[in-house]
């Protein structure tokens, strides 16, 4: 037991780093996509084309005063922006990057990660209740409705693969996909994946579902009052979570870190990096839907089509088993 | 409970305070502004909010007020003209052109030809600098960060041509009692001529894009639907009146310069909602591109000033006039007293802003936080002009 501890806390310490330098990249990414979609260059003048921006950013924003407003919960408020990013790092414990490179190997990798990632909808409401400000409060009262909704067509896409792979763990869901893409699970379940993905737009306030920062209406939503690293924080635990999620998309749909030719993980890194690019573009390319349509998206079409995919996806594994296994 | 005490007890200033005396229970009362993103300026609206639901909504103006009005019972009448470049800076030169327009209507000041052109050139121009503006900053109000930009690519372009005849970018004092500064020269016509296909291959792609895309058409369509009735109580006039089916265009019904000799179609929209007036003003960037087109075929050579122009000491002679153009935004008119003196003695300014805003707070009731933000942002208020 000691052996496996001290992996996992050597790796919560890799990843720790890997995510803020990860975090550091995507902000510049995320600027330099963004500033071509706009033809404009995006950030250039800090360090060749611009590459030292983000670390600029995040030295001025450690710099800057924390401030907390008048009658606000001085516990809460401070509470929320370290429990918004920590339970993210648990989140990639069992990730399989390459060929048994993971921290974790637990049978119940899907479930955990699932599990976990409810704590960043909590954290968004303790800020949001915390500030004492009524744009803060309407954006946090929003991320409630919105990640519980979200969060079940994700779950029920997510099991539709697990049906058919008939493991949770992370690591058997990619030894069980092909090396080539019309092994990976995306084939078989190509509407849990557009499910998950607009689920994972959903679950982790992206453009064009970030309503609970929506800010032509709640001027910045849960985190209006937070400066410095407070707003910091939130903003780190955005990146860190939009790569949870498409990593968890690439394990489950794309192969994870199977692949023809190139190393294990490197694959896993390039396809992580496409789905997180898909992101990006959707980002700045699209306007926000409304608070009534988002609902409406998840309970009237994500929801049922989700039911749908996992029950027909039940029937034929069980069909499959008596056809082919007895 | 006891955190909703402590907000109810920061009780607001007089209008907050006021506000608050009508508030249902149970209720938020949210200030959107002065400071907010979507309210483009300092433009307040108190709010009372349901969950998302919006209550009622006030707005609350005077916060960019700066005494046009005033200050023109201190200045002279070509003194003056500075001011009106300031009142609305999206179309600067509509209100140049309504007051000049009142002095010369008053003083009997006839126009050369060639002035008249230029000065449809440069407001057309402006408009659709106006409406580009308006466009980009809408859709940042929908969520929709790119597009802003392309419009200020295009709104860049016409402000390099305006700005060799004008020397400004923004706040034009360009239109002289009796003409215009300077003529418009050959490079100038030039760029002009090479800005309008231009624009035409833009339009297209920006209906292609952002116009007919899905999650833009469900925010804006059946939101915000004023009845026409609704805009004749109010005054609203402009893309604002014409989205809601009510054909009234003052270039067309109370004519004024070159604009009868000008073939143009004045778009309407029956849909009357956030849609319709979106609609019209993408409709008349391309109706403002045919006017300018007429007019650089049409233009005459001659003098852009009359002769023996009024000078800045010059007195107005004595009476009363009213006149109004067509501005980006509605019916800019210009009601102007002189009692013969050094200065004028009354200037009252009818800005179309003002009127147009005054719906929202009938229209904005029992709409959803975001709808009233869309609703707020197609009026395109300009803050300045409302309060003057």
């Amino acid at each position: 037991m000691p052996t496996e501890l001290i992996r996992i806390l050597i790796s919560l310490v890799a990843f720790a780093a890997a995510v803020g330098l990860i975090a550091l990249v995507m902000v510049w990414v995320e600027r330099k996509v963004c500033g071509h979609i706009q033809r404009r260059p995006g950030p250039y003048e800090v360090g060749p084309w611009g590459l030292l921006q983000p670390l600029a950013d995040a030295l001025k924003l450690m710099g800057k005063q924390l401030v907390m407003p008048d009658q606000a919960d001085p516990f809460l408020y401070w509470l929320a922006p370290i429990l918004v990013f920590v339970p993210v790092l648990l989140l990639y414990l069992p990730l399989p990057v390459g060929d048994g490179l993971y921290a974790l190997d637990i049978n119940l990798g899907v479930l955990l990660i699932i599990a976990f990632a409810g704590f960043t909808g909590l954290s968004m409401i303790l800020g949001g209740w915390a500030q004492n400000n009524k744009y803060a409060l309407l954006g946090a009262a929003r991320t409630v409705s919105q990640s519980v909704a979200y969060e079940i067509p994700m779950l029920l896409s997510v099991l539709a693969v697990c049906f058919v792979s008939g493991s949770l763990n992370m690591a058997a869901v990619v030894k069980e996909q092909g090396t080539w893409p019309w092994n990976w699970n995306v084939m078989t379940q190509p509407l849990a994946f557009v499910i998950y993905i607009v689920s994972a737009l959903g679950e982790t306030n992206r453009a064009p579902f970030d309503l609970p920062e929506a800010e032509s209406e709640l001027t910045a939503g849960y985190h209006t009052e937070y400066s410095g690293m407070g707003f910091g924080m939130f903003f780190l635990a955005e990146y860190a979570n939009m790569i949870v999620v498409a990593s968890v998309a690439t394990v489950l749909f794309l192969g994870g870190w199977q692949g023809p030719v190139l190393p294990g993980p490197l694959w896993f890194l390039l396809k992580v990096s496409l789905l997180v690019l898909l992101f990006v573009f959707f980002r700045w390319t699209y306007p926000r839907v409304r608070f009534d349509q988002l609902l409406n998206i998840n309970w009237k079409w994500l929801m049922p089509l989700a039911v749908a995919n996992l029950a027909l996806t039940a029937f034929f594994v069980k069909v499959a088993q008596y056809a082919f296994v007895k | 409970m006891t955190r909703n005490a402590d907000m109810e007890q920061v009780a607001g200033d007089f209008y907050a305070e006021n506000f608050a005396k009508d508030a249902s229970e149970g209720s938020l009362i949210l200030n959107l502004g002065p400071q907010h993103p979507s309210t483009h300026g300092v433009l307040r609206v108190l709010v009372e909010l349901d969950g998302e639901y919006v209550l009622r909504a006030e707005p609350v103006i005077g916060y960019l007020h700066r005494m046009h009005e005033k200050m023109a019972e201190v200045k002279t009448a070509a003194q003056y003209i500075p001011n009106m470049g300031r009142v609305d800076y999206g179309h600067a030169i509509a209100w140049n052109w309504a007051f000049v327009g009142a002095v010369e209507r008053l003083a009997g000041i006839e126009v050369p030809p060639r002035a008249e052109y230029v000065r449809v050139i440069t407001c057309e121009l402006n408009r659709i600098a106006s409406h580009l503006l308006w466009w980009g900053a809408y859709l940042l109000d929908l969520g929709a960060f790119t597009p802003i930009m392309y419009a200020f690519d295009d709104r860049e372009k016409i402000l390099d041509i305006l700005q060799s005849p004008t020397g400004a970018r923004l706040t034009f004092s360009y239109f002289r009692i009796g003409g215009v500064a300077r003529d418009l020269d050959e490079d100038c016509v030039k760029a002009i001529r090479e800005f309008i296909p231009w624009m035409r291959s833009r339009l297209p792609m920006y209906k292609e894009f952002v116009s007919d895309n899905i999650i833009l058409r469900r925010r804006i369509e059946g939101v915000g639907v004023f009845e026409p009735d609704l805009c004749r109580r109010y005054g609203a006039t402009g893309p604002v009146s014409r989205g809601s089916g009510l054909a009234y265009d003052v270039r067309r019904d109370e004519p004024y310069s070159v604009y009868p000799k000008l073939d143009f179609v004045v778009p309407t929209s029956d849909l009357m909602d956030a849609r319709g007036r979106y609609d019209v003003r993408m409709e008349e960037m391309a109706q403002s591109l045919n006017i300018i087109e007429s007019c650089l075929d049409q233009m005459p050579e001659g003098d852009t000033l009359v002769k023996g122009a009024p000078k800045p000491s010059w007195k107005v002679p004595k009476g009363e006039t009213y006149f109004a153009v067509e501005g980006g935004r509605g019916k800019i008119g210009v009601h102007l007293v002189s009692d013969g003196g050094k200065n004028m003695y009354r200037v009252k300014l009818r800005s179309p802003s003002y009127s147009n805003l005054s719906l929202f707070a009938e229209a904005s009731r029992g709409t959803l936080l975001a709808d009233a933000v869309a609703i707020l942002g197609s009026l395109d208020l300009i803050i300045p002009e409302i309060d003057r």
